[in-house]
């Protein structure tokens, strides 16, 4: 009994529970435990002082209870690390995150209102491209009309009559190209102003003895039209040509002292 | 011995036994890993990492080689090394103070809450100078008593009784 006292008052047994024994040490510690409970009995005692003095330096505001450790297992998690529930969520993989969302609406924005201004910006130029096509549409329009007059003014078939300015109006013009197969007339209106508000020109057809005259129409598209040229039908015996001012929508007979122009067909 | 049975079920992969041999263990771990890495969320970590080792490696453990606790121990102050010799944390931690677990205990506020605080703060306020270096060097440092020896330029016979006496006052002040 006295060698076993010795041998724990030795100091070995703390050194074993410490760890701090060669292997061959160790293994003769555990069969002397074996043999003598009083030498278990004492490491025992040793361990669980030593146990209480060192978890009491752990900090105790942060005990990972065991589940955490359940859930690593099952998770198979060698390499898997639980993030302490009190460290703090918000780390730079967040702040990112709203970085970019915010990034991302502001630029999602920017493209609606792009987006709105293109649009805008087609309607435009939507507009642009009727308004030209009407301006070709019109163009196509006066070059036909162009080249039809050239024709005419080239067909020999085509009888010219001047139309010269009568009394207060000696200062106007115009000419009548004839067509006479066709039984068309070409007035050339360039010579003559703009008719005043609620007066349109006549044109007269005239046979001259008796002095007959026969309206061929009034010009309603005298201010629209740019050319001046107006195709008029004309089945008469015609000799001569006459223009008017009558009130809109013309007369039976013409005003004569509204007589424009006048010019007689040369036989 | 129903400490041993506990192991043994433990290495036959027994769930109950581990969570009974980690509620027994894991905040003496926590503190030895703490006074060796001083940030509580790493040591956290470690110990979490030291339980699962234990579990995946249950079967390298015999009772013949020691204590089942000293067994953790080692494990323990070994993940915690090579925790303070890893790149990202000898970045955070410039430099570890070189302070002893019992200035730990004498700051630890939280310490109140438990148990047998009276008594430890009792021992350790009574604690001689050489008692306390060779308890941290021991216990918490995994020094072999050979190099206990060399450290505190002492005979090992006389670490081994300078030991015996500190652990004796710290059982009559936690045990009884």
């Amino acid at each position: 009994m006295e060698e076993i006292k010795n041998y724990i008052e030795s100091g070995i047994l703390e050194m074993y529970v410490a760890g701090a024994l060669s292997e061959k040490e160790n293994r003769e510690v555990y069969q002397m435990m074996l043999q003598h409970p009083e030498i278990l009995q004492e490491v025992l005692e040793i361990e669980s002082a030593v146990v209480k003095l060192t978890a009491s330096v752990a900090p105790t505001d942060q005990i990972t209870s065991f589940s955490t450790i359940r859930e690593r297992l099952i998770d198979g998690g060698n390499n898997s690390k639980v993030i302490s529930i009190n460290k703090p969520k918000y780390n730079w993989v967040t702040y990112t995150g709203w970085a970019a969302s915010i990034v991302l609406a502001g630029g999602l924005l920017w493209t609606l209102s792009l987006n709105k201004t293109l649009e805008n910006d087609i309607k435009v130029a939507e507009t642009q491209q009727e308004l030209l096509e009407t301006q070709i549409e019109k163009s196509k329009n006066s070059l036909t009309e162009a080249h039809t007059l050239i024709s005419v003014l080239r067909d020999d078939n085509i009888t010219q009559v001047p139309l010269a300015g009568q009394g207060n109006f000696a200062s106007t013009y115009a000419k009548v190209y004839w067509d006479k197969t066709k039984q068309l007339i070409f007035l050339d209106a360039q010579g003559l102003p703009e008719p005043p508000e609620g007066k349109v020109y006549q044109v007269w057809s005239l046979t001259l003895a008796p002095l007959t005259p026969t309206s061929l129409g009034t010009i309603d598209s005298f201010t629209t039209d740019e050319n001046k040229i107006f195709e008029i039908e004309n089945a008469n015996e015609s000799e001569a040509f006459g223009i008017t001012l009558e009130p809109a929508g013309g007369s039976e007979t013409p005003t004569m002292e509204q007589l424009y122009t006048l010019g007689v067909v040369e036989s | 011995m129903q400490l041993e049975l506990l192991v043994e079920k433990f290495q036959q992969k027994d769930e109950k036994a581990f969570e009974t041999l980690y509620n027994m263990y894991s905040e003496s771990m926590h503190g030895v890993i703490f006074n060796i890495v001083r940030d509580n969320d790493i040591a956290q970590e470690v110990m979490q990492d030291v339980f699962i080792k234990a579990w995946h490696k249950a079967d390298t453990y015999s009772s013949s080689k020691g204590r089942f606790f000293t067994w953790l121990l080692n494990i323990s102050r070994n993940a915690a090394i090579d925790k303070t010799r890893s790149k990202a944390f000898k970045k955070s931690k410039q430099n570890l103070d070189s302070d002893f677990f019992v200035d730990i205990l004498e700051t630890n506020d939280s310490l109140d809450n438990k148990t047998d605080a009276i008594g430890i703060k009792k021992f350790v306020s009574k604690l001689a100078e050489k008692c306390k270096s060779v308890i941290e060097l021991l216990y918490f440092k995994g020094y072999t008593q050979t190099e206990a020896s060399e450290t505190l330029n002492m005979p090992i016979g006389t670490i081994k009784t300078r030991n015996r006496n500190c652990i004796k006052e710290l059982r009559n002040l936690v045990l009884n």
